[in-house]
């Protein structure tokens, strides 16, 4: 199939940004969005033109490298996939494809789709763990009995990749459903507690700094979440800052 | 507690504290209104109470007044920081794919609020504290009816009404909603109270407009 791209391209963080048409020919259904890219990108460096920048690893759903706005969402139009997952089969011949990095204050660009994610580290890092002292004598998890729905909810918050595709499509480039999802993991299991005052608003405190967007319940996060993070997850975090916020 | 009262969760509780505070006013204030429909006496009875019980001026409606000035405020904040979090916005952006429109624009349905807002206070606040206070007018426990008539004469007034009564039913229709999810309440209930919200965001602005419209159609003949 033939296709028009229209790609974001930027020097830098500091440079502005242009949209930049590529036409493409030759794409096939069975090729990810990716390796689109990548018949692109071969092109470009034939004809002795700068690729066209973007993240990617695993390229199959787990590490939450890819990044892409296709089409003003977050991932393409299909849902419960990131962009390594998208099928080009989900376009049809003579489509015009828009192509953007994730646009957040806390995302700045390094260079044309790639958007620095380590704010979500910062945050990760302000209390997303729990102490254990792992010099050898470890407790096995498993002698602590979790309920059923406990472990099951915990499991699924655990779930989040951090691919960041939450402040992508929110309107207010809130992380809300990231962080959310980084508290709950640990806030339903019993070893997650005995942190979690500290826990939530440290990174509720770092989420705040690293200049997100507040969160106003649109939904939006959870649409287009690759990993189906509930809002759920939004409400107990805030629970849990409130009852942590009384405490101390 | 350092830093909570500027946290985003925070802001976001007082938001929706004061929200559904103005929620529970609005329903005293059409349960009042609409006595004008089917008691013109009660309507009076209830309105000179209102206007001139201690508890309830000097009180109650500052309160309110806080009330108000608290989810606007609020809102204009949040709603700055929001548009910094994303200061180079998206060439394409398709936010119906996964929000509706209500949600995503909330600060439009609250400006036509806020505007709908000062033009209620001038037709009816500014009025009675002139009336009370510069006039010094003797009491009058008859005259709240036919004022309140007079007011929904012209079309224009009926129509600006009817119009912010539409915007107030999509702000409720997410807001309300929404004010227990910022809360942290988001659990098997959940169901039942957002539809519980939604029916409250259509009756209670459909109540005022039906108020509206009735004493439009229905004027004092002299």
């Amino acid at each position: 199939m033939k296709l028009l791209l229209k790609i974001w391209r930027q020097k830098d963080a500091k440079s502005p940004g242009k949209m930049v048409e590529y036409p493409i020919d030759g794409v096939e259904g069975d090729m990810s969005f990716l390796e689109m890219l990548d018949v692109l990108n071969m092109q470009l460096v034939e004809k002795g033109e700068d690729p066209v920048v973007f993240d990617h690893d695993c390229r199959e759903g787990i590490c939450g490298s890819c990044s892409l706005m296709i089409n003003g969402e977050p991932h393409g139009p299909d849902r419960l996939i990131t962009t390594c997952q998208l099928h080009m089969r989900k376009f049809s011949d003579g489509d015009t494809i828009v192509i953007e990095p994730f646009r957040a204050t806390a995302f700045p660009v390094i260079k044309d789709l790639m958007v620095d994610r380590s704010s979500f580290d910062r945050i990760q890092q302000a209390g997303g763990y729990i102490s254990v002292n792992t010099s050898g004598n470890t407790v096995d998890a498993n002698a602590i009995p979790i309920e059923k729905e406990a472990a099951d909810d915990a499991f699924n918050a655990a779930a989040c990749i951090g691919c960041g595709a939450c402040v992508a499509a929110c309107k207010n480039a809130s992380a809300m459903l990231f962080t959310s999802a980084k508290v709950s993991q640990f806030a339903l299991l019993p070893q997650g507690r005995v942190e979690a005052t500290e826990r939530v608003l440290n990174m509720v405190r770092q989420m705040d700094l690293e200049g997100f967007g507040n969160c106003t319940n649109t939904g939006a996060c959870e649409i287009e979440c690759p990993k189906g993070i509930s809002l759920e997850n939004i409400a107990r975090m805030n629970r849990e800052y409130l009852m942590a916020a009384t405490k101390g | 507690m350092s830093g909570f009262a500027s946290s985003s969760i925070a802001r976001k509780v007082v938001m929706a504290l004061s929200g559904l505070f103005l929620v529970l006013f609005l329903l005293l204030h059409v349960t009042i209104n609409f006595t004008s429909v089917v008691s013109p006496d009660t309507f009076n009875t209830m309105s000179h109470f209102m206007g001139y019980n201690g508890i309830v001026q000097f009180i109650m409606q500052p309160i309110l007044i806080a009330g108000v000035i608290v989810h606007f405020v609020m809102g204009f904040v949040l709603e700055v920081r929001n548009s910094k979090a994303r200061a180079v916005k998206y060439v394409q952006y398709k936010g119906s794919a996964n929000a509706p429109w209500v949600s995503r624009n909330m600060i439009i349905s609250g400006l036509v609020i806020l505007a709908f807002l000062g033009l209620h206070f001038y037709d009816f606040w500014v009025h009675e504290i002139a009336y009370k206070y510069v006039e010094a007018n003797p009491q009058d426990p008859t005259r709240y009816y036919a004022e309140t008539v007079e007011k929904f004469e012209p079309f224009w007034r009926t129509a600006i009404y009817v119009v912010s009564f539409v915007l107030l039913a999509l702000h409720l229709w997410h807001g309300f909603a929404s004010s227990f999810q910022s809360m942290g309440l988001n659990n098997k209930y959940s169901p039942g109270i957002r539809n519980f919200t939604r029916l409250y965001a259509i009756v209670v602005p459909l109540l005022f407009i039906f108020i509206a419209l009735y004493h439009h159609f229905n004027p004092i003949t002299h």
